[in-house]
């Protein structure tokens, strides 16, 4: 009963938050939302499948592309742009999932960040198509089509993205309580005792790692629209450094854990940008004080501190 | 031809680069379980520090060897002080690392600017050696032979010594190395440093090659991992041949395909990767 109330006190914040705010925190609470978006897909893989990825902006990069690449050949209906863009994102995920998911540990780190790196390159220098270094400028958004919605203001998009994001998030909290999720969680348990039970292990490990992707194609997809470009950075190691950092500093196995970590790295990289050029060193050493501090991200802080106090 | 001999000799001085750095992140690796994902900013600051020291004492061999060290000690310190608390924890390994990466790249932005910087090379190495109609500039020939120097030494120092059989044991087993009384957590140190140092050591001789930039120090730990998938992680033998393969293909890639850079290299990689998961010589 108390969680019930607590959800509704959250879902009655976010949707009348543009009531209250000004525009640019109307921008910074989307961004946040896409970024968070991002990071339960991730936490997908680090925390339920204890694959710690570090080439997780692939995915949100190439349905970023699709949708950018689209837009710049005069192809831009929401409904046909954003769902290739997705699409797109699973066949990657559905690919690189054959190759990656047959290895563990550093090995998959090292190998996910080699994969997302081909994917850099290929934006990176093939200029007729994607635009190199410079990227795909001046990507509008496009009408709802039947929905008399414009996403025109940044109020309206951060209504979409809210949208999007609850319907995720639901949607991967059905998915890791369901019998699907607890097999999942027995495999990073225990994988060899989950196939003497005679779980066939691999195709539940693929599923979660294409759906993994699906996800991070939905934040790829809204962003791109949001920051109306896309370029390399889209596909960089660095976004998914970022993604890992959202996730590991709030907390990974949980949901919320991840999007409380992207609202905090959002806002303190805005926060701390607005008044120095130095955010990245600022950030770096609030990182290594979060390790050392709270190895177990902010949710497990939050929650010894509850266990200690009770 | 000729033109294709001058080729691989470049293309080997630098995969004499890239075995300084990977048979660092190899070792630390073989022995800690950790990806030192600082490892390519130990790469940039030993350029940036040996070049001030350069600046101060003009002292072209002093430079090198202090700025390799004073990169050790960095080295070790950030595996005595931070590192060591989190032995079994490998998420925060990662955000610490990563942490590290992103201040000291910024520091370094801070200190030093955005600029290209290369190591002058100092009038005993900036001459061109020539052979027939082929010429070849003396200091990636240089290169070549220290990087050859370092994989003997390497070698003899963990086949050979004392020492490297402690770390040999470690490596296998260290629970068993503790319980026979071996200083591992000393060791650990000992082997951060000493591939801490590697890699500055690396960044000096390829910051005489191409020179260093902002960005840098993620192209060559990038290069420096598809050197270990390829190899094995925690294998000499498998860091030397990986690196020797990733800097021909490197090179030549960029000659045949110049917009593909880094693509050339990873495509193969993930075309090797599916049929040996854990590289040539590497243990699953």
């Amino acid at each position: 009963m108390k969680r019930f109330f607590g959800i509704l006190i959250i879902l009655f914040i976010l949707a009348v938050l543009p009531k209250v705010l000004g525009t640019y925190y109307v921008t910074l609470a989307t961004q946040m939302l896409i970024s968070a978006i991002f990071a339960i897909s991730l936490d997908l893989l680090i925390g339920y499948l204890d694959l710690p990825s570090l080439g997780h902006a692939a995915f949100f990069g190439v349905a970023a592309y699709t949708i950018g690449i689209l837009f710049k050949n005069g192809v831009n209906h929401f409904w046909l742009n954003f769902p290739l863009g997705i699409a797109v994102a699973v066949a990657v995920a559905a690919l690189f999932g054959l190759l990656v998911l047959r290895t563990r540990g550093a090995y998959f780190f090292m190998i996910t960040v080699a994969l997302a790196e081909v994917l850099w390159g290929i934006a990176f220098s093939w200029r007729f198509m994607t635009g190199g270094d410079d990227g795909i400028p001046g990507i509008s958004r496009p009408s709802l089509g039947f929905i008399p919605f414009s996403l025109g203001g940044a109020t309206n998009y951060y209504y979409l993205v809210l949208f999007f994001f609850l319907v995720s998030f639901l949607f991967i909290y059905i998915i890791v309580h369901s019998p699907f999720g607890h097999v999942i969680v027995g495999i990073r348990e225990n994988e060899l005792r989950m196939r003497a039970l005679g779980y066939n292990t691999w195709p539940y490990k693929y599923i979660c790692f294409i759906l993994s992707g699906l996800f991070a194609g939905v934040a790829g997809g809204l962003s791109v629209y949001f920051k109306g470009f896309v370029s390399p950075s889209d596909l960089a190691v660095t976004l998914s450094a970022e993604g890992l950092l959202m996730v590991l500093l709030g907390g990974a196995g949980t949901l919320f854990g991840p999007v409380i970590g992207a609202g905090c790295i959002i806002f303190l990289e805005h926060f701390i940008s607005a008044y120095t050029e130095r955010w990245l060193l600022l950030l770096g050493i609030i990182y290594i004080v979060v390790v050392m501090f709270a190895p177990q991200g902010i949710l497990g802080l939050i929650r010894s501190r509850i266990a200690k106090a009770g | 031809m000729t033109y294709w001999v001058v080729q691989i000799v470049n293309g080997l001085s630098f995969g004499m680069v890239l075995f300084m750095i990977s048979s660092g992140l190899s070792l630390i690796f073989g022995l800690m379980r950790i990806i030192n994902l600082a490892h390519g900013c130990f790469y940039v600051w030993g350029v940036y520090v040996s070049l001030v020291i350069l600046r101060a004492t003009n002292n072209f061999l002093l430079s090198i060897m202090l700025g390799s060290l004073a990169i050790g000690i960095l080295g070790v310190m950030l595996q005595r002080f931070f590192l060591y608390r989190f032995q079994h924890s490998e998420s925060s390994q990662v955000l610490l690392t990563l942490g590290f990466t992103f201040a000291l790249s910024d520091l370094a932005l801070w200190i030093w600017g955005g600029q290209h910087r290369a190591i002058p090379k100092p009038p005993i190495i900036g001459w061109s050696l020539a052979v027939g109609s082929m010429s070849f500039p003396f200091y990636r020939l240089i290169v070549i032979v220290v990087g050859v120097l370092v994989a003997i030494g390497l070698w003899v120092f963990q086949e050979r010594t004392k020492v490297g059989a402690l770390v040999r044991a470690g490596v296998d087993d260290s629970e068993m190395a503790r319980g026979l009384g071996i200083n591992v957590p000393l060791l650990f140190t000992g082997i951060f440093g000493l591939g801490a140092f590697l890699s500055a050591f690396g960044g000096i001789a390829g910051g005489l090659l191409t020179g260093i930039y902002p960005g840098a120090e993620w192209e060559i730990l990038l290069l420096a991992m598809a050197v270990l998938i390829l190899g094995g992680l925690g294998s000499l033998k498998g860091a030397l041949v990986g690196s020797l393969f990733v800097a021909l293909v490197d090179n030549f890639g960029r000659i045949l395909f110049p917009e593909f850079a880094l693509f050339t290299v990873f495509v193969p990689v993930a075309i090797i990767l599916a049929f040996r998961p854990t590289g040539f010589f590497g243990k699953s």
